[in-house]
């Protein structure tokens, strides 16, 4: 098993269990020194000793979200990838995929990233349009016939002659809640409104790292349809009102759990996944889709110079049903297999989001065509309005 | 008697050639990059167009987002600086004039926190000051508080993790400062009449102001160059200037904004270092790392 952890991801996942009760306090603050001291100490040597582990097979760089999702691909796809072929993944955390095309035109190169947990249509198209996408060879990848045609279409429509990525998960970003403190008909009755609710200012939390999550809610909150939203300083007039009432705007889905499971805050909007995990692990964490909730899709997207017939090996590896479906049952978000095709069980088919009918009219995906022309201006709006702008 | 021509000692020119060839390398060459980036055109997102234009400087002077932006870092640089200065002089004055055998000790305390990861460190302070934190959980206990008091993500919060972590830079550079300087000018002062606070205020404090105005120096340049401690302690309102660099690389992809942004950031610490450079000398620096 290869894994690329650095400090602040042990530190996260510590954090994490002491939030599940795993480990007690006094436990975590001597695991928290230890580490310390042996990062400090063995950081070179075992560097050293992993470059050297590192040089036999081919060797495929995986960057994702990170928590239980990256816990669940290590152990349910990653590893027994690994010992089936012989190749290594050395998968890795990100904030965003931003993070990863700052990186990649910073080193003008996409050496040391091969294989992303994408985010959505839009940075599909993203990817593609700067010129790092590659075209799979579909038949190496069998399973991929699995995989809703609802999916796959979304991506085909961009890159006809071929597939950059194939689709893996989707889910939705609902509102999740305390339960102790907001009950259920409170939170139907105000919906997408909850999270301007006076009465919990200091209690909101918030998704800063996408402006046009924001933006979306705004859309709800000031009555408009987020994929024509005409009036946009009304969206931002509603973005600064949540702004005025947030304690914090979190960053990731490590930090959103833990400041749900701290009870620091009792309100946020939230990935159905993470909220899953909360849940399952006793939280009184609830969670609704608003009506006209933000619902999206992630692939698996190839970088340009990736070695291809390795990648398509894992994906095809990813897909294999059994693999996918412990994915899915691991990291709480519904598979992009199709339940018509394949025999869903009970718990996948208990995750929110997960769509029976295998064709995700249900949901509301986000559109490019209306989304990407405005992200320019509005992205950089967003990050003033949540400064106090 | 023909004069003879003195030989030119050239073992300066070659000692700083590395140091010469490292700044031009690693400093010099990457700002001028940087600087001729902020003329070129963000087109759309993580596309940007070959150009020489001033429309990054022009957002940049009109805009008062910016000019807030600065003004707040500005603010929080000179409060954490002086809160340091206040923290860090008492337990540099206590190695110094301790006679403690095995003071090294004290010193690798001291230094201790470096060998654990900065954003460890500055996460750590969500399990002191949070509504679960060990603060609250104090209160509570005492019954001085029913509800948690809110600590964390506010500018307080960011103030204490930004002293929290550059604090052994000021005590390291006080200490140096202290430590050499002559143990007998106090008691000759105390001799000559002197109270121990007078002893101190009119000989050790200002034989120590250099030590003081290096570590000042170093505080000050650092938080105004910090972003990382406003993200993680921070609530929304609670940024610096180096979160808007942040902001126009990483999340706009806008590297042209970036690097107007940096370049003017990089001007202005600049600034304060060349000033301190005027009235106090940047030998003092060297001094403070022995």
């Amino acid at each position: 098993m290869t894994r690329k952890m650095d400090s602040t991801k042990r530190y996260e996942k510590l954090r994490e269990a002491v939030g599940n009760g795993d480990v007690d306090r006094r436990t975590f603050f001597g695991l928290l020194g230890s580490a310390g001291i042996t990062a400090g100490l063995s950081g070179g040597i075992m560097t050293a000793m992993a470059g050297q582990a590192r040089a036999a097979g081919a060797e495929l760089h995986f960057e994702g979200w990170g928590g239980v999702v990256s816990e669940a691909l290590r152990k349910h796809a990653f590893d027994p990838y690994e010992e089936a072929t012989g190749n290594e993944v050395v998968d890795a955390t990100f904030g965003g995929e931003n993070e990863v095309l700052t990186k990649i035109k910073a080193a003008g190169s996409t050496s040391g990233h091969n294989i992303l947990h994408s985010s959505g249509v839009s940075w599909y198209k993203r990817w593609v349009d700067n010129g790092y996408h590659v075209v799979l060879n579909e038949d190496n990848i069998p399973n991929l016939e699995h995989v809703m045609t609802a999916m796959i279409e979304a991506f085909r429509a961009i890159t006809p002659d071929g597939l950059s990525a194939v689709p893996y998960n989707y889910g939705t970003t609902g509102i999740a809640y305390n339960t102790k403190h907001i009950s259920e008909e409170k939170a139907k009755e105000l919906g997408a409104d909850l999270l301007l609710d006076k009465e919990l200012k200091g209690k909101i939390g918030g998704w800063g790292g996408d402006w046009a999550n924001r933006a979306w809610y705004g859309a709800l909150q000031s009555g408009q349809d987020p994929n024509n939203i005409e009036d946009w300083d009304a969206v931002w007039d509603k973005a600064r009102e949540h702004r005025d009432l947030v304690l914090k705007y979190w960053s990731s889905g490590a930090e959103l759990m833990d400041l749900l499971a701290k009870e620091e805050i009792w309100v946020t909007e939230a990935w159905s996944g993470r909220v899953a995990a909360l849940q399952a692990q006793g939280h009184p964490i609830g969670y609704m889709d608003p009506p006209n909730g933000l619902a999206w899709m992630e692939s698996m997207f190839v970088l340009e110079g990736s070695p291809i017939e390795e990648a398509e090996e894992l994906l095809n590896f990813m897909l294999d049903p059994e693999t996918s479906i412990a994915v899915a049952a691991g990291q709480k978000y519904p598979s992009a297999l199709d339940p018509t095709k394949i025999d869903m069980p009970e718990e996948v088919q208990n995750l929110p989001a997960f769509d029976p009918t295998g064709k995700l009219e249900a949901l509301v995906f986000r559109n490019p065509e209306t989304w990407n022309p405005h992200e320019k201006k509005q992205g950089a709006m967003w990050n003033r309005v949540k400064k106090g702008g | 008697m023909p004069e003879t021509a003195t030989p030119i000692d050239k073992r300066p020119m070659v000692l700083l050639t590395p140091a010469f060839i490292a700044i031009m390398a690693l400093v010099v060459i990457p700002m001028s990059f940087i600087l001729v980036y902020s003329f070129y055109e963000n087109v759309d997102l993580a596309v940007d167009r070959v150009a020489f234009q001033f429309g990054n400087w022009e957002q940049l002077f009109s805009d008062n987002y910016y000019h807030s932006a600065i003004w707040k870092t500005l603010k929080i640089s000179v409060v954490v600086t002086v809160l340091a200065a206040v923290l860090g002089y008492l337990p540099a004055y206590f190695i110094a004039m301790t006679t403690f055998r095995h003071k090294w000790l004290l010193l690798l305390l001291l230094i201790l926190p470096f060998w654990v990861s900065f954003i460890i460190r500055t996460l750590s302070w969500i399990h002191i000051l949070g509504n679960q934190g060990a603060l609250n959980g104090l209160f509570q206990w005492l019954g001085l508080a029913d509800a948690p008091v809110r600590m964390m993500f506010n500018e307080f919060s960011v103030m204490v993790g930004l002293i929290h972590v550059f604090l052994p830079y000021m005590i390291l550079n006080i200490y140096v400062s202290l430590e050499g300087i002559d143990r007998n000018l106090e008691p000759a002062a105390r001799t000559l009449g002197a109270t121990p606070w007078q002893a101190f205020r009119e000989v050790t404090l200002p034989l120590s102001l250099p030590g003081l105005a290096a570590g000042s120096l170093l505080v000050f340049v650092l938080t105004g160059g910090s972003y990382v401690t406003p993200l993680i302690l921070g609530g929304p309102s609670d940024f610096l200037f180096g979160n808007l660099i942040y902001d126009s690389v990483v999340t706009e992809l806008n590297w042209p904004m970036g690097a107007t942004l940096s370049f003017t950031l990089l001007v202005l610490l600049g600034s304060v270092v060349i000033l301190y450079s005027r009235f106090m000398g940047l030998n003092q620096l060297s001094k403070a790392f022995g």
